[in-house]
């Protein structure tokens, strides 16, 4: 029995329990619910929950220990010289998966019948294109062991699957009679059923704590196993950026984090000024009205995707740069460059830096511009040197996070930038960037022991701290900043 | 008094000037304030124009995606050629391969040309041929294999004609570009000039680029987005179904029930960071850990390569921080006071959270789940890594079929990869594939501003 159907049977069971539990309650109770602890639904969950939490419980252990067990008897059936050598095993262990999952389906089209598979000799049935037949291709022929490890595999799958049936749906039956044994006028049900409750809360804000372990997980597992084929000095102070399929790759990160800092420092230059600017205005000069009409309007530059950013850099920006910048100053004639990208990045920033600078505007206390007009001071001197000042922390803090972003960001360079990495300051040449060279290492054909497509791991995990470092930073200025005025 | 001490000796030398006129430094420093203030407009004005450009590129290069110009003539679907077992049976149909129907199709268009009157001895048969889609054959057939009592008649047709001269009738391709091109000659523009005089040719409402799969690079004229869509579909409802319960469960945990210590903390500075991780970085934790560990080493057979179940799972990791952040400003926006009531009358914590926080709270709930939906469905970067930027010719099966861990597209994928093909009829769909996520957007933002007015309370 697979897990679905499984599951199905612990949902009935649930089910039924709910409605035994509470019928339980009530006759106990003679029909008068005041006599209960709980309100009589509470007596159906909880029956309902012992029916179905356990066995469940129970189901994913199983689930995840399975496998090991199934794999030893399977491998059991295999020569010794091939057990001995990890990966040679771990390929033997596909194959195994392989053929066995293609007996399944020709078993489920009606091609192939138990029998037929029990007394299958390798060396006289062409296996391969029997499978071939029912549409399950095999890389090669299929030796004897493998098939005798596959009728294993098959066959301890199979009786694994009857005693999980067994086993999970005693418990959940065992449990469900629990649950109602306990059921009495003074069970304080309700209590039990809160408790499960607050568990599956506090289970569900484990998550994200969860994502982050996984994150760190992938990125330093696969790193180390790229250090272990690639020197690190060579990756982290290397010139040179120059994957070859047949190894003996240069993977010298300089010339992605260059690329990436200058198209960061672009992007910048566009983002700051812009939404400081419009932040002051919206801030400070605008009526109420203007106001609610022209924010949310900027806001709506952030919600555009940006692959369509991207689009707009490859088919727009890109070439208007190359035809009336670039090409006649004899600086490249690129459409893809550093300017390209940055600019495009730049103005996807700007709602973030505006609406980050707003807040902080904001925040600056009416005191301060009161003195300063006091003082005799215009609107734009009160804002340059008393407001600016007072805003810088958070002002600050707004352009890390924005930097952060800008190196994050993955579409507009893959799209903008090019994919050449190089050293040069240039802006109109085309460069590259860590996220690109993720991207490009990482989608195709990959094969997950060459350090060509390893390297894209080392690439996100000092992406991922280089983005952590600036945005811890940024948040620490701007609790600095607040604590002044608070 | 004042009089006195006005006129006194000490102005007598200085000009007397209004109070109310500007001295030479208060000008420039009025100078200032308005170039200040005219910086500001500007900065805003600058923005919001780049985002009009932006728009308007999009929809001057994306609408005509939504055309397509096809040519209206008679076929004869010969029942000699298509059906030379003469049985109209199914099985006998699907021998004939799309080569058959084309050699069918071209005579049926000369035909047709020469029926019309169009002159076409200075152009070669071929390449009045080769104006046809090399998608159109395939579309006789599918419409012949559903319907086999269509063998032997002749049907009027719409037959979709070459990317080029699809462009040809938008404007897209003139005679200029069309010189640099090795795709089209000046022969095959002189008999679509003579074919639209002649009515033959008429540029139609395209449905197909809604519900076609992708295709090949030659045929840019056949690409549709319906796999995008669908597997957009699928994986905006698995994000829906699996973020938003576990996104407002960990939010009421962290806002009603917590205790606040250490543990707390560290959660809190966990899910602010999460939501500031580059989105690839997302991409490389679906791939490690949803395709390689658990679908490879564990074996789990749903999660693939290019399924739409993986890229919902990563999407939903990404939008979870966003949600919690929304649905905890929405409970912790219901005031005080009705919890105290309900605790008052004698409701248990947990019961005053399920009937009256998070009812209240729901409105707000709602906004943020869809906001964030909205930036799920325009993530492109982590899908690229798990895959699905590969090219799928088939749709995903229904969700009961196991639909979910069949391969599939997005629609922003579809844009990207579009936009890296080398024939620039693609950037056509490309764009006409963003006016479609735009709607989308457009739908989803406006109904939560719709939410957000109808629903929102002030207490």
């Amino acid at each position: 029995m697979t897990v679905l159907p499984l599951l199905m049977i612990l949902a009935v069971l649930a089910a039924a329990g709910f409605i035994l539990g509470r019928q339980r309650a009530l006759a106990l109770a003679g029909g008068d619910t005041k006599k209960l602890h709980s309100l009589p639904a509470y007596y159906g969950w909880h029956a309902a929950i012992m029916a179905f939490v356990p066995a469940f419980c129970a189901l994913i252990v199983w689930l995840l220990i399975q496998p090991f067990f199934i794999e030893r008897a399977a491998l059991s059936q295999l020569p010794a010289a091939v057990l001995e050598d990890s990966t040679a095993s771990t390929l033997a262990m596909a194959d195994v998966r392989r053929v066995a999952a293609g007996l399944d389906t020709a078993v489920a089209q009606g091609a192939m019948t138990e029998a037929a598979i029990e007394t299958m000799d390798a060396t006289v049935t062409d296996l391969r294109g029997e499978l071939g037949k029912v549409g399950v291709a095999l890389g090669s022929a299929v030796s004897s062991e493998v098939l005798a490890a596959a009728k294993q595999y098959r066959e301890s799958v199979a009786s694994a699957s009857v005693v999980r049936a067994v086993v999970i749906i005693l418990i959940a039956v065992a449990a469900l009679a629990r649950a109602l044994k306990l059921t009495a006028p003074d069970f304080w049900a309700r209590n039990r059923v809160e408790k499960v409750v607050l568990w599956l809360l506090m289970l569900a804000s484990l998550i994200a704590i969860l994502t982050t372990v996984g994150i760190i997980w992938s990125l330093l597992s696969e790193s180390f196993n790229f250090f272990s084929q690639y020197p690190i000095g060579d990756f982290f102070f290397g010139l040179t950026w120059n994957p070859k399929f047949g190894g003996g790759s240069d993977l010298g990160f300089i010339p992605l984090f260059w690329g990436t800092i200058y198209i960061t420092i672009i992007a910048l230059l566009v983002a700051v000024p812009l939404g400081l600017f419009a932040a002051i205005y919206l801030a400070e000069y605008a009526s109420k009205r203007t106001r609610a009409w022209v924010k949310p309007m900027i806001e709506v530059i952030a919600g555009i995707p940006t692959v369509v950013y991207g689009l707009f850099a490859l088919i727009t920006v890109g070439p208007f740069l190359r035809d009336f910048f670039a090409a006649p100053m004899g600086l490249g004639n690129s459409a893809a460059s550093v300017m390209t990208a940055g600019i495009v990045i730049g103005l996807l920033n700007i709602p973030f830096i505006s609406s980050l600078s707003d807040d902080i505007i904001n925040a600056v206390p009416q005191s301060l511009r009161d003195g300063a007009f006091g003082l005799g001071s215009t609107k734009s001197e009160t804002i340059r040197q008393v407001v600016l000042p007072a805003a810088l922390p958070g002002v600050a803090g707004a352009i890390l996070m924005g930097a952060s972003r800008a190196i994050g960001e993955t579409m507009i360079v893959v799209m903008g930038a090019g994919a050449a990495a190089k050293l040069s300051l240039n802006p109109f040449e085309a460069m590259t960037t860590m996220t690109v060279k993720i991207v490009g290492q990482l989608t195709g054909d990959t094969d997950f022991n060459s350090p060509e497509t390893l390297v894209a791991f080392a690439l996100g995990m000092t992406l991922f701290v280089i983005t952590l470092l600036l945005n811890v930073m940024a948040v620490w200025i701007v609790r600095k900043y607040r604590e002044q005025y608070e | 008094m004042s009089d006195i001490s006005a006129n006194g000796p000490a102005s007598a030398g200085k000009p007397r000037v209004s109070i109310l006129g500007q001295s030479a430094r208060m000008k420039s420093r009025n100078r200032v304030e308005g170039i200040f203030k005219t910086l500001g407009l500007t900065a805003i004005l600058f923005s919001l124009a780049i985002l009009a450009l932006m728009i308007f590129t999009i929809f001057r290069d994306g609408s005509s995606a939504f055309f397509q110009t096809r040519a209206a003539f008679p076929i004869t679907l010969s029942a000699e050629i298509i059906d030379p077992a003469g049985n109209r049976n199914r099985d006998d149909l699907t021998k004939q391969t799309t080569m058959t129907y084309n050699k069918v199709l071209n005579e049926a268009f000369l035909a047709a040309l020469a029926a019309q009157g169009i002159k076409t001895d200075d152009v070669p048969e071929k390449e009045i041929t080769a104006m046809i889609s090399k998608g159109a054959a395939g579309e006789i057939r599918a419409d012949v294999l559903a319907d086999p009592s269509l063998v032997g008649q002749t049907i009027e047709a719409n037959i979709v004609l070459g990317g080029r001269i699809d462009g040809y009738m938008k404007g897209r391709v003139t005679r200029e570009s069309a010189e640099r091109d090795s795709n089209v000659t000046m022969g095959q523009l002189d008999i679509a000039d003579r074919m639209k005089e002649a009515g033959m040719l008429a540029t139609v409402w395209n449905w197909d680029f809604i519900t076609n799969t992708d295709s090949s690079d030659t045929r840019p004229e056949t690409a549709g987005l319906g796999v995008a869509i669908l597997g957009s579909a699928y994986m905006m409802f698995l994000v829906l179904i699996m973020c938003v319960p576990v996104g407002v469960a960990a939010s009421i945990y962290l806002e009603e029930f917590a205790p606040k210590n250490k543990w707390t903390d560290l959660i809190e500075v966990n899910i602010a960071n999460l939501a500031a991780v580059p989105s690839i970085v997302y991409g490389i934790l679906g791939l490690a850990i949803f395709i390689n560990i658990l679908g490879g080493q564990m074996g789990v057979e749903a999660l693939k390569m290019s399924a739409s179940l993986v890229g919902a799972l990563v999407l939903s990791l990404q939008t979870l921080p966003t949600i919690i952040i929304a649905t905890r400003s929405a409970i912790r926006a219901v005031p005080p006071s009705i919890r105290d009531a309900a605790l008052g009358i004698g409701a248990s914590k947990m019961q005053t959270v399920f009937h009256h926080v998070l009812p209240l709270a729901m409105p707000g709930i709602l906004t943020g789940t869809i906001l964030g939906l909205a930036s799920a469905l325009g993530e492109t970067a982590p899908l690229l890594l798990i895959g699905m930027v590969a090219f799928v010719a088939n749709y995903p099966a229904a969700p009961w079929d196991g639909g979910f861990s069949d391969p599939a597209t997005a629609l922003p994928v579809q844009v990207y990869s579009w936009a890296s093909r080398s024939d620039p009829a693609f950037i056509e769909r490309s764009n006409g594939a963003i006016i479609v996520l735009l709607v989308f957007l457009l739908i989803m933002n406006v109904t939560a501003i719709i939410l957000r007015r109808r629903f929102e309370r002030r207490w």
